[in-house]
């Protein structure tokens, strides 16, 4: 039988405030154990929230980048249940009244099409502490320096079809937020989280089949690993004639499996209710409108003025939006050089390259944009060869200088284009090589093409690279041909 | 000296007829000598009290003395306070001491006031009798047999009983007015939202409220001077300007119209009591004010609805005491499961535990419409029922409970004891303001006359109270305690 892949994510989005979402706590990650954490963070007795405005703001620009409705009123609602990590033994979520309403996401895959995913609403609600079962022999450590941090819980329709558009729209959202500022999207600090949605269908029938919820994924990667092992599972399990249960699963990264946490019998029954300590959190339209006057260039934008305005190609256009960091770079290098497609050609070549041989991400370059737009620039305007602006590229790496042109002048790679000096050179060369001369002269015309190479190489190797390759070429057929 | 209202002790602090320490000395000395059997406090704090006289009485030798410099006050043990445990009456927080004082406390410590102590009350102040502490019943100053009221119920007994001339209480369905109406003393629950709520521990935050309770109208307006006003901590304490409290109070009632619910002299009214209330009215119109019947329909709901909304929120604001953080932990717990049922087993009392399960159940999926939603919906309606009594009439007077103060044991059923809130209950559900004003007897046990204002009104109310006690001497009775009379 002929299997439809139907998945659902719920994506819960760190949200860079510099305090916590109910208290003034700091949300930095990576402190000792139960420093961030003040009294409200703690849940004492008698304390009280106070709502974060810039974790609103926040989520309502998220709401109006996917093109969501941003309701007039929303309510923040507590989710009961009891667990070490959670002090106050509820968490203040929004159940009934979203901070953003129905949105759209798009989503552009390997291939280069685009398809559009629904989001149902994002809430607003907080982080719980950790629990850590290493390190306490027996016993397990609470740590509530996370406790309280703004999340933004991004609830999808079940609109994607398979692991690869999963993690494409995880990327979109990942895109999205990083865009607008209001997460730092590092997954592997937690700052970006999953849950997995999946289920099977024959394909054709309209029916989804049940589901189960993948909780936690982290990595782009394990997204679509998760999906894979679950929907092989849940194929396997059907064709056997069996059934899926709704339950709750963990992925586990190491054996590459999904395994059962809990089944649907044994879920929480949370006792949603409207949180009394908070006040309806009320947004009027000139401040949404504010919110939406001063809303950064987002990635479709980009996208489609990369492409449209730059004459970039789609696949160039996708590469270059990817990320905010990505994007504004390439933006400074063409602006700097003058020229889009030289632009794109390096920072996905060159630049790209070096990045990845040594995992840095575009924002530790060691090549400024900068750099690489004058860089770019001096290859534009001839004053540099293809092959010397390597060099120079790999000396900037290096930071052996400052800038492209002070490369240039103290290694002497201003390219060579005074036909004299280039003459004089193949002329030289050509007194050096007779056998090699010999040969070409002796050889049928159509082979001589090929042989030229050699005295072009020799002729670069006298000038040190830097003489001009294209009129290398010419003289020297030129030259070599009367002699035949 | 322990006899005095506020403001005359503020005048003869002012005079130098005796100083703060010479009064906080005498009170705390009548504590340690009375409050063995009335087990009004909790904790006394002697050497903080005396600390905080000395610096009120080299305050005022500077002349920087305010109008509640070297006062001295107690406070319901529900105020979380630094350095003193705070208890809520439960065992789970017996050894709780909070790292934070609440806003009310860092407020009247700043007007300079002198706190004697943690006062008892109904274990996270659920009950109407202070029998429900883990520190054991309160008893009633004028009659040993009798309950002082609750929850603020040891609250009112130290201020009736002259250990101490003013307490802060809390209000979540009449817990300031009733024992204020058992112990014969002037007590108000402010408007919701009027008073900081941080700090306070929560039994249901959508109705909790502090407020003054003392010995006179006059009193309480100098009190809620110094507490009232808004918190940035608290999201649901109003940003609203603080008037003058005692401004209003030399303001004559002609022309005022009292309304008086037909629904708050019916069924289950003790005779005596309604007598009481009617000759009190009496006053008022002896006082040029003109009295009318009101009807607000839906109060026959109020109970209901406050015990679904109320318990909803307490089973979910008492999720934190589990053991773990703060507060009661069992011993050698096997597992987490056993850490969580033991530690609330053995921490909890039973009607804190009972107000749990009714919450959980009402919470709880497939109930949450036909419970809460329909609570709150019918909580909208007793709100509208005052506020289309207030189109008609300044205020609304009635009795502040059925029956005056009950017997101590009396009330062993649950349900009856939660219809002694009948006339207090829909006051908080409104959020409206409220006082319990001493007006007569049954025999030993005193009368409350409850007066009710629209939302904001708390300056008519306390001045309504106030000409009432500039023509009755009821609020000047006090109780002869046993060690008097020996």
């Amino acid at each position: 039988m002929q299997w439809e892949t139907v998945i659902g994510l719920e994506v819960h989005v760190q949200l860079a405030t510099r305090s916590k979402i109910f208290s003034g706590a700091s949300t930095a990650f990576g402190a000792e154990p139960n420093t961030q954490a003040c009294a409200v963070d703690l849940g004492l007795p008698g304390v009280l929230p106070v709502l974060n405005e810039a974790a609103v703001a926040m989520a309502v620009k998220f709401g109006l980048a996917i093109h969501a409705e941003i309701p007039e009123v929303s309510v923040f609602d507590r989710k009961n249940y009891f667990y070490p990590d959670l002090p106050k033994g509820y968490q203040t979520s929004q159940m009934y009244q979203p901070i953003v309403g129905a949105g759209v996401v798009e989503i552009t895959l390997e291939d280069g099409t685009t398809k559009s995913i629904r989001v149902h609403h994002a809430h607003l609600e907080e982080d719980a502490g950790k629990s850590l079962h290493e390190d306490f022999h027996g016993m397990t450590g609470v740590d509530l320096n996370r406790a309280g941090t703004p999340l933004l819980e991004i609830v999808s329709e079940p609109d994607m079809r398979s692991a690869k558009e999963a993690a494409a729209y995880l990327k979109a959202i990942h895109s999205i937020v990083t865009y607008l500022g209001i997460s730092d999207g590092n997954m592997a600090e937690g700052s970006m989280r999953c849950d997995v949605n999946v289920s099977v269908r024959p394909k054709g029938q309209e029916a989804f089949g049940t589901r189960a919820e993948i909780k936690n994924v982290n990595s782009f990667r394990f997204v679509e690993r998760a999906i894979a092992f679950e929907v092989e599972r849940q194929i396997e399990l059907l064709e056997d004639g069996g059934k899926v249960v709704q339950e709750t699963r963990l992925f586990d990264p190491e054996r590459d499996e999904t395994r059962s946490m809990r089944t649907k019998e044994e879920a929480n029954d949370y006792r949603y209710f409207p949180c009394p300590d908070l006040l309806p959190v009320v947004l009027d339209k000139a401040y949404i409108d504010h919110l939406r006057d001063n809303l950064p260039e987002l990635p479709a934008e980009k996208r489609a003025r990369f492409e449209n305005e730059l004459g970039l190609s789609a696949y160039d256009a996708s590469v270059l939006s990817a990320t905010r960091e990505m994007a504004d770079y390439f933006d400074e290098v063409r602006e700097v050089c003058g020229d889009a497609k030289q632009a794109a050609n390096w920072v996905q070549g060159e630049l790209a390259g070096a990045l990845n041989r040594e995992n840095l991400a575009i924002k530790d370059s060691p090549v400024s944009a900068r750099q690489l737009g004058e860089l770019v620039a001096r290859v534009l305007d001839d004053t540099i060869n293809g092959k010397a602006a390597k060099q120079v590229f790999q000396a900037l790496w290096n930071g052996q200088g400052a800038s492209a042109d002070d490369i240039i002048e103290a290694q002497g790679l201003k390219q060579v284009t005074d036909t004299g000096a280039i003459e004089a050179m193949i002329d030289q060369v050509i007194a050096d090589s007779p056998a090699q001369v010999a040969q070409y002269r002796d050889a049928e015309p159509d082979k001589r093409g090929k042989m030229i190479g050699y005295f072009v190489g020799q002729v670069m190797k006298a000038s040190r690279g830097t003489a001009n390759p294209q009129q290398v070429n010419e003289l020297l057929k030129q030259k070599l041909d009367a002699l035949c | 000296m322990h006899d005095k209202t506020l403001a005359e002790l503020t005048r003869s602090l002012d005079a130098g007829d005796f100083s703060s320490r010479e009064l906080t000395q005498h009170l705390l000395g009548r504590i340690d000598r009375l409050d063995g059997e009335l087990n009004s406090f909790i904790s006394v704090t002697h050497e903080q009290a005396l600390a905080a006289a000395d610096a009120a009485d080299a305050a005022r030798a500077a002349g920087k003395a305010g109008t509640l410099t070297g006062l001295p006050l107690a406070l319901k043990d529900i105020f979380c306070t630094q350095d003193v445990k705070t208890t809520a009456g439960s065992r789970m927080l017996d050894s709780f001491i909070a790292p934070y004082d609440a806003t009310v406390v860092e407020k009247l410590k700043a007007a300079g006031t002198v706190s004697l102590g943690k006062t008892n009350m109904d274990e996270f102040a659920m009950g109407s009798s202070n029998e429900n502490s883990h520190y054991g019943p309160v008893k009633n100053p004028w009659d040993f047999t009798a309950v002082p009221g609750g929850s603020s119920g040891g609250s009112a007994a130290a201020v009736a009983a002259g250990l101490v001339p003013a307490a802060i209480g809390t209000d979540t369905g009449g817990s300031i007015r009733q024992p204020a109406a058992f112990c014969g003393i002037t007590g108000l629950k402010p408007t919701y939202g009027r008073v900081s709520r941080y700090g306070m521990i929560a039994y249901a935050s959508s109705l909790d409220q502090a407020g003054p309770m003392a010995r006179s109208a006059e009193d309480c307006a100098l009190l809620l001077n110094a507490m009232a006003g808004h918190d940035l901590r608290d999201s649901t304490c109003v940003q609203r300007g603080v008037p003058d409290y005692t401004e209003e109070l030399g303001t004559a009632l002609s022309g005022l119209k009292i309304g008086l619910p037909s629904e708050y002299f019916g069924d289950g009214l003790d005779p005596q009591v309604e007598a009481a209330v009617r000759e009190a009215i009496k006053v008022f119109e002896s006082l040029g004010a003109s009295v009318r019947e009101v009807s607000l329909p839906h109060t026959h709901y109020a109970i209901p609805a406050y015990y679904v909304i109320a318990p909803a929120e307490a089973s979910s604001n008492l999720s934190r005491y589990d053991g773990v953080r703060f507060g009661h932990r069992c011993a050698n717990p096997v597992d987490l499961i056993d850490l969580y049922k033991r530690s609330r087993a053995e921490g909890f009392g039973d009607e804190v535990k009972r107000r749990i399960l009714i919450g959980t159940h009402t919470l709880s999926e497939g109930f949450f419409d036909a419970y809460y939603k329909k609570a709150q919906q019918v909580r909208r309606l007793i709100r509208q029922d005052f506020l289309d009594a207030f189109e008609e009439v300044d205020v609304l007077m009635g009795p502040a409970s059925p029956t005056p103060a009950f017997d101590l044991g009396a009330n062993k059923d649950p349900v009856q004891m939660y219809l002694q809130d009948i006339y207090t209950i829909a006051i908080n559900l409104a959020g409206i303001p409220g006082m319990s004003v001493p007006a007569g007897f049954v025999g030993k046990r005193p009368v409350g006359l409850q007066i009710l204002g629209s939302h904001f009104t708390e300056s008519r109310l306390l001045n309504v109270a106030h000409q009432f006690q500039l023509a009755t001497d009821w609020h000047r009775q006090r109780p002869a305690l046993a060690e008097e009379n020996a």
